[in-house]
């Protein structure tokens, strides 16, 4: 071995020093690694750590701020609006998540069953998750639009249900409902697409056997399908609960966080506060008070990885 | 209903031969189709009802009583006309479409070659860089826009289009290095190997075999990442102030209203035209999106 790769190397050719560096690995890591933590450091974990840091702060635009240590979480805890906006974003979060996941788990389902035009069905299911939210939240916008409301004119003109048009923006609940409902009707397909996906994996012997010992539909669900799915619903909630915790695209579009402030979730109250009325310190704090809820989600999705793998390589089915 | 199950499961055993099919067809209607058509309708109505808005004209539009409001009696072009022609529209378009592309390019780019250190040049703690990658793609934009915001203005970047290009990458890059270092796991190792042996060097081997075995990643990678740029909303909001550099979503919302008065027809235009490039690339690219969605998801 050695002496036909000394013989094949012959000609021992002169590397230069330019072309000796990018062979030598630690080099090349770094350069590799450079755009990449370049990138991530400058703008995303500086602005991370200034943002903290502004949270303690009372800056504005166009003036530098003071440390002023707390002040800015004690008023925070005496305003109505922002304790509002804080229960609300936890009601929101856990509703439409939970509303979320049944549906697209109930749509997964039924993509799993063998359809004619399966992937055209699938392609188009996607498309809602797609389409720029924005976009998207104006036409639901226009669907709640208090006076030409397409709902409000089925329900009241053709099906006769209730009296008078659904103000659906003008009314604190309303307007509630219709967010969580725009949030849910957005999340499905992401939800239903990845779960689908996970079901995919589940060896069809393992229903047979069941059936086999006479289980029904429903013990098949809930002991062979929701156990083999848990793995990947677990990753699929994590993202879902921090995107809809910290969503802002939906209600920004829809209510403006109107009417009197209601539906502010913590995200456009902190852009409220921050951009529009100029007070940065203040509007940072808000935002930075929403980290503990996500540091607590992200650590549950990393033992949720976690043992993922255990059980990957703990047992081989 | 156990009981019914009972004794009819055991004979549909012993005669299906192929994949279990045990309901019959008014059941499978009633449990399968329906619901399904249920959930097709829901999801799809608000783009058809864009749709329909966009081509109606105003009288149409404000009456329910005299025209069915389900279907256009008359389009008319008169929206769509109204949007390319009196308001900025095309250079939003531009402006989105210039910065997607860019950003897109910036962070495949970072990603190939961290995805690759992390994944074939194995350094010592390459797991770790590999997690905290993974973290930086849980920190959401909404928690960072204040800061970039200050930050922007200090680099005399505010109202650029450069201060998105240089801040979609956040979001995109740790999304793209981890969909990339699950693509590069699946590409047989010995490949380089044999190359290493052959006397390549490394970057020759990244250029010359792994790249190329991994365009399905790539372009993955690469329509999501243009997705995400063209769907990105706060960070445009916050950093562009001028109405013509204002990127789709943003000018749609804030530039199309004008006081309390609601022009429905040209605001749904202006949702249908913004979406349309969207899902027109889409639609080239379906069986992409769905495997980099799940990958994502499963690694």
């Amino acid at each position: 071995m050695a002496t036909t790769s000394q013989r094949v190397a012959l000609p021992p050719v002169e590397q230069s020093w330019l072309a000796r560096l990018f062979d030598w690995k630690p080099f090349l890591v770094v350069l590799c690694m450079a755009p990449c933590v370049g990138l991530l450091v400058v703008f995303l974990t500086y602005p991370l750590g200034l943002g903290i840091w502004l949270g303690f702060t009372d800056t504005r635009i166009g003036r530098p701020g003071e440390w002023i240590g707390l002040e800015n979480y004690i008023s925070l805890l005496q305003d109505d609006t922002y304790l509002m906006a804080v229960w609300w974003t936890f009601f929101y979060t856990f509703v439409a998540t939970i509303l979320k996941f049944v549906l697209g788990l109930w749509l997964a389902l039924l993509l799993n069953h063998h359809l004619p035009f399966k992937s055209f069905i699938r392609a188009i299911i996607l498309i809602p998750w797609i389409v720029p939210t924005v976009l998207s939240a104006i036409a639901f916008w226009w669907i709640y639009d208090p006076q030409f409301s397409i709902i409000s004119y089925v329900l009241v003109d053709k099906l006769g249900l209730f009296d008078q048009y659904i103000d659906f923006l003008g009314d604190t609940w309303n307007a509630r409902w219709s967010l969580i409902a725009a949030n849910v009707w957005r999340g499905i397909p992401f939800v239903a697409i990845c779960l689908l996906a996970g079901l995919q994996t589940i060896s069809p012997s393992l229903y047979e056997a069941a059936m086999i010992d006479g289980a029904s539909s429903w013990q098949r669900f809930w002991h062979i399908t929701l156990p083999m799915l848990m793995p990947i619903l677990a990753v699929v909630l994590t993202f879902s609960v921090i995107f809809t915790f910290t969503d802002f695209q939906l209600v920004y579009a829809i209510t403006r966080g109107g009417p009197a402030n209601s539906t502010h979730l913590m995200a456009t109250l902190a852009f409220q506060r921050a951009i529009p009325g100029g007070q940065l310190g203040e509007g940072a704090a808000i935002a930075v008070s929403m980290i503990p809820f996500l540091v607590f989600a992200t650590v549950f999705s990393y033992f949720a990885l976690a043992r993922r793998k255990w059980q990957q390589g703990g047992k081989d089915d | 209903m156990t009981e019914a199950a009972a004794t009819t499961a055991p004979t549909s055993v012993t005669e299906r031969s192929g994949p279990i099919e045990w309901a019959s067809l008014p059941r499978r209607m009633v449990t399968v189709y329906l619901p399904l058509a249920c959930f097709v309708v829901v999801l799809l109505f608000p783009f058809y009802w864009m749709t329909i808005t966009t081509f109606k004209s105003n009288e149409e539009l404000y009456d329910y009583k005299n025209y069915n409001p389900f279907w256009v009696s008359s389009p008319t072009l008169a929206n769509i006309n109204k949007l390319l022609f009196q308001t900025d529209y095309p250079s939003w378009l531009v402006t989105t479409m210039t910065v997607a592309v860019v950003s897109t390019a910036l962070s495949i780019f970072a990603s190939v070659l961290a995805a690759y250190a992390i994944q074939r040049l194995r350094f010592k703690g390459s797991q770790w860089v590999g997690l905290a990658i993974y973290l930086a793609y849980l920190v959401p934009p909404s928690i960072l826009f204040i800061p970039l915001a200050t930050m922007v203005f200090q680099l005399g970047l505010f109202d650029s289009p450069m201060a998105l290009i240089l801040t979609y990458p956040t979001f995109l890059v740790p999304f793209c290095t981890w969909l990339l270092i699950g693509y590069f796991k699946s590409i047989p190792y010995e490949l380089e190997e044999c190359a290493l042996i052959d006397g390549a060097t490394r970057l020759q081997i990244l250029w010359k075999i792994t790249l190329p075995l991994a365009v399905p990643g790539l372009i993955s990678a690469g329509i999501f990442a243009f997705t995400l740029s063209w769907n990105e909303f706060i960070y445009a909001l916050a950093f562009i102030q001028s109405a013509e550099k204002k990127t789709v979503p943003v000018a749609v919302l804030t530039q199309l209203v004008e006081g309390d008065v609601y022009h429905w027809g040209s605001l749904m235009a202006g949702a249908l035209l913004g979406s349309i490039p969207v899902a027109i690339f889409y639609s080239f690219f379906v069986e992409y999106y769905v495997s980099s969605l799940t990958g994502a998801v499963k690694e």
